[in-house]
C-alpha cells in the first residue's frame, strides 16, 4: 500500500491524539494553538542542540584532521630515513584516521540537513502561529453566533496535521542528535584514550619516537665515524688520551 | 491534490502529476519490501525534486489537509519503515 498514504494517516492519527483531549470545538481552538507554540520553543530548542552537535562535530575534524597530516609528515620523514617499514605504520594509521574523518564528514552533511529542516519547520510554526491566533478568535466568534462547527474542525485539522509534522521532525532531530552525540562521546574517548593510538596525539607517540631514535642512531654513527677518521690520520700519537677531546681542543685552536 | 513533505511543508500538486508520484510510491513500497536503502533514497529523492518542482507551497493561513504525506527529505528506509509500524 502507498507508504504516502500511509503516512499521511499515521499524522492524522497523531495529530487527533493530540485534541482528544479538548472537549469542545472552542476548546480545540485554544489547545491546538498552545501546542503549536509549544512545539515553537521545542523547535528552537533543538535547533540549539543542532548547532552544539555541529560545533562539536568540525571541531573533532580538526583534530583528526591535524593528526594525519603530522602522521604524512611523520611517513615522509621514515622514508628519508630509509625506513620503510615505519612509513608504512605511519601511512596505515592515517588511512584509519581518514575513514574517521570521511564517517565525521557524513554526519555532518546529516546535522546540516536537520538544521534545514528545523528552520524550515519554525520558520513555517512562526507563521502559522500567528496566523492561527487571529483565525482561531474569528472561529471563535462565528461558532458563537452559527453554527461553524465544520469550518473550526476543517481549520484545526489541518493545524494539527502541521503539529503532528512538527512532532515528527522534531522526533527525527533529537533522534539524529542523540546519535551523533553518542558517537561524538566515543571519538572523543578515542582521543582521549589513545585507543586511536598515538596517532591521535596526547601520550607518548611511538613513530616519532622511533623517528626520533633513528635519527639519534646516525647521529651517533657520523660521530662515530669522525672519531675513526681521526684516529686513523696521521700525525695523531696512537694511544694519546681522548681523542674526541684532544681532536676537538686542537682543532678549537688557531 | 494537497501533498505534504514533512520538515518542509504543503504544495498544492496538479492532478495531472499523480501518475508520476504514484508510481515513485510504488518504487518506495517495493524498496520497503525489499529493504534496498539505494532503491528507497533515489526514489524518496525523485518524488521530493517532483513535487517541489511541479508543485506550488502553500500559505500558511490555507488550514486545509493533505492528501499525501512525503516522509522527510534524507530519510533512510528503516527510519520510514519504523515509523510505518508505529502506525
Amino acid at each position: 500500500m502507498s507508504v504516502m498514504k500511509r503516512m499521511s494517516a499515521i499524522m492524522q492519527a497523531k495529530a487527533n491524539k493530540v485534541l482528544d483531549k479538548a472537549e469542545n470545538p472552542v476548546d480545540m481552538l485554544d489547545l491546538s494553538y498552545e501546542k503549536q507554540a509549544e512545539n515553537l520553543q521545542k523547535v528552537r530548542r533543538a535547533m540549539a542542540d543542532v548547532t552544539t552537535a555541529k560545533k562539536r562535530l568540525e571541531l573533532q575534524a580538526q583534530q583528526l584532521q591535524a593528526q594525519a597530516d603530522k602522521l604524512q609528515d611523520q611517513a615522509k620523514q621514515a622514508l628519508s630515513q630509509g625506513n620503510e617499514d615505519l612509513a608504512r605504520e605511519a601511512l596505515s594509521r592515517r588511512a584509519g584516521l581518514a575513514e574517521q574523518l570521511q564517517s565525521l564528514g557524513t554526519q555532518h552533511q546529516q546535522v546540516e540537513t536537520q538544521q534545514q529542516q528545523l528552520e524550515n519547520t519554525a520558520t513555517r510554526l512562526q507563521a502559522q502561529v500567528d496566523a492561527f491566533r487571529t483565525k482561531k478568535e474569528t472561529l471563535k466568534a462565528s461558532y458563537t453566533a452559527s453554527q461553524a462547527q465544520a469550518s473550526i474542525g476543517e481549520a484545526v485539522s489541518g493545524i494539527s496535521e502541521s503539529m503532528a509534522d512538527a512532532g515528527a521532525t522534531l522526533d527525527r532531530a533529537q533522534d539524529k542528535i542523540a546519535q551523533m552525540q553518542a558517537r561524538a562521546s566515543a571519538v572523543d574517548e578515542l582521543i582521549d584514550t589513545g585507543a586511536l593510538p598515538d596517532a591521535l596525539g596526547g601520550g607518548g607517540d611511538d613513530i616519532q619516537r622511533q623517528l626520533d631514535a633513528a635519527s639519534n642512531q646516525s647521529q651517533v654513527d657520523d660521530e662515530l665515524a669522525a672519531l675513526k677518521s681521526q684516529m686513523a690520520s696521521p700525525g695523531l700519537p696512537s694511544g694519546s688520551t681522548p681523542p674526541a677531546g684532544s681532536g676537538d681542543t686542537e682543532g678549537a685552536k688557531p | 491534490m494537497i501533498v505534504r513533505i514533512l520538515g518542509e511543508g504543503r504544495y498544492q500538486v496538479p492532478e495531472a502529476d499523480l501518475p508520476v508520484i504514484e508510481q515513485l510510491d510504488d518504487v518506495l513500497v517495493d524498496a520497503i519490501e525489499r529493504e534496498d536503502d539505494a532503491a528507497f533514497a533515489g526514489a524518496l529523492a525523485d518524488v521530493i525534486g517532483e513535487i517541489r518542482h511541479s508543485g506550488t507551497r502553500l500559505d500558511h493561513d490555507d488550514m486545509r489537509t493533505s492528501e499525501l504525506v512525503v516522509p522527510h527529505e534524507g530519510s533512510t528506509r528503516a527510519e520510514v519503515a519504523a515509523l510505518l509500524a508505529e502506525g
